[in-house]
């Protein structure tokens, strides 16, 4: 029991630092950043509205979200990335099934798969370009591509490593191949399915809104480039604090799901 | 079962995966020939391959080549210290770490590569905007992996240091960094992987630079085989570049 003990106590080193430290410090932290941010834009060692002062991103930050405009071009970029996502999640879910399932299909492409992977994407944008033209097809189709390879891999190694025993249970109930899917690997290997979708999300944003600044008339990707191209700063800060804010909440809901139902279960 | 039968089992995969990479390739050329596929759209595999060596000696593809290798390599130095050095930051005051740890994992979620437009007006249409958006992008992994190696090392180890009454930078360099050294290049090889895609992506997008402007110009002039061509050939150098990482970071971690 005393060695239970001992062995604890390091364990729970890292809660006997009391809240508020930490909270003063991210605190301090802040307002740090924030003064010495603002004490830059009124220095003026950098070129002007280069970096605009906190009250003029909060002015366009308000002005932004109560813009109906602004709503429309979020629309398109949401719209985009769940076909996206819909189109590259269920392929690339097909895919890991049929590698994760079978050591020769495996051993045959899923070294492709692997290391195209980290290429990067936005590369593809002229070929989808010329197949899907300069409308929404062109991003929902980069947005595709980058989503479909974090899931493929992730259901291949999620469909490996379900356990052997449930699969047999699953045969010697006669189970067919839909009820395989439905009631044994999908449920098994949700984990890294729902990892891989939260990997594909973050990839797929990128994608699409890359090439929303490179070819596009509407999305949040085209209003970023709008801005800099008329050199609206204030509000190119307040897009990209929205789009950050979007991506960071949308990632950890996704993880919050994976984690709600790790508590489920046990 | 001889060893010739068992060699040949072990190859079949990879033989067949090959296989049906030749012909689909194939498939795709007698599509467009009889018509089914737009040439205009996409160019004959055929086509692609013959624009390889023009690609190769008309556009300097070696020059392009080294200057991308010359940005990401300042990236890398750049992520490697600052991220390496975060990492050490954060571990040595936990109050530092337990205050920030999540901002930066979050950072790392972050689509940070669309502050190019920021970095634009910031640092000009330069080849410093493409190696720092290379360094943004990969700091973070680096952080975290640091910080991850160094906090998971063994206590027995520590305890081993204490009893040699080792100074605190004794401690770090004798039991703490090379017992985090496996874990630290696990974060390097993620952190410099996201610096090349990025640096690659910022390339194409603001075209300037080396091989991902290549790609612009070519997809502007409309010269399709020269474009599929180097897309091939930044996919290749990639995947070349992911290889000889893995291979590395698995030559450098010491056998468990």
């Amino acid at each position: 029991m005393a060695q239970t003990g001992r062995l604890i106590l390091p364990a729970s080193r890292p809660f006997s630092v009391p809240l508020r430290p930490v909270t003063t410090l991210r605190i301090l932290i802040i307002a740090a950043v924030l003064v010495g941010w603002e004490a830059l834009a009124a220095s003026g060692l950098l070129y002007r509205d280069v970096v605009p002062s906190l009250l003029a991103i909060g002015r366009a930050l308000v002005a932004t979200l109560r813009d109906p405009a602004f709503y429309f071009h979020l629309g398109t970029t949401a719209y985009e990335i769940g076909i996206a996502i819909l189109i590259g999640g269920l392929s690339g879910l097909a895919v890991g099934i049929a590698l994760g399932g079978s050591k020769f299909l495996s051993r045959a492409y899923e070294a492709y798969l692997y290391y195209l992977g980290p290429c990067p994407k936005i590369i593809f944008f002229p070929i989808m370009i010329m197949w899907f033209g300069v409308g929404p097809g062109s991003k929902i189709a980069m947005g595709a591509i980058s989503c479909f390879f974090p899931v493929a891999l992730n259901a291949a190694g999620g469909m490996r490593e379900i356990d052997k025993v449930l699969i047999r249970v699953g045969r010697s109930f006669r189970a067919s191949t839909w009820q395989m899917m439905s009631k044994i690997y999908l449920p098994a290997m949700r984990h890294p399915v729902i990892n891989g979708v939260r990997l594909g999300l973050g990839v797929a944003l990128i994608g699409t809104l890359l090439a929303e600044t490179k070819l596009s008339n509407r999305g949040i990707g085209f209003l970023v480039i709008q801005a800099y191209s008329i050199f609206n700063m204030p509000q190119m800060y307040a897009l990209l604090i929205i789009l950050f804010v979007i991506s960071i909440g949308a990632n950890s809901l996704i993880g919050r799901i994976g984690r709600l139902d790790s508590i489920k279960r046990n | 079962m001889t060893a010739v039968a068992l060699a040949r089992m072990r190859c079949a995969p990879a033989a067949l995966g090959l296989f049906s990479f030749v012909v689909l390739i194939g498939l795709v050329e007698l599509l467009i020939r009889i018509g089914l596929i737009n040439r205009f759209i996409v160019p004959m595999p055929s086509d692609i391959i013959a624009a390889f060596p023009r690609v190769v000696i008309e556009e300097h593809v070696l020059q392009r080549f080294l200057l991308t290798a010359s940005e990401a390599f300042s990236a890398s130095i750049l992520v490697t210290i600052f991220g390496v050095a975060g990492g050490v930051l954060l571990h040595r005051y936990r109050l530092l770490r337990l205050a920030t740890e999540t901002w930066v994992a979050a950072v790392a979620a972050a689509p940070l590569v669309l502050m190019y437009p920021l970095y634009l007006v910031i640092f000009g249409r330069s080849a410093l905007t493409i190696v720092m958006m290379g360094f943004t992008a990969g700091l973070a992994p680096i952080v975290l992996k640091t910080l991850e190696g160094l906090s998971g090392t063994r206590r027995v180890l520590i305890n081993v240091g204490r009893s040699f009454s080792l100074t605190a930078s004794q401690q770090f360099w004798k039991i703490l960094f090379p017992a985090a050294l496996p874990t630290i290049f696990v974060g390097l090889r993620l952190g410099l992987i996201f610096s090349l895609i990025n640096i690659v992506g910022v390339e194409f997008l603001i075209n300037f630079g080396g091989l991902g402007q290549l790609i612009n110009e070519l997809a502007e002039r409309y010269d399709l085989p020269g474009t599929y061509a180097a897309i091939c050939f930044v996919i290749l150098v990639s995947i070349c570049v992911f290889i000889i990482m893995e291979r590395l970071e698995r030559w450098l971690r010491p056998a468990d």
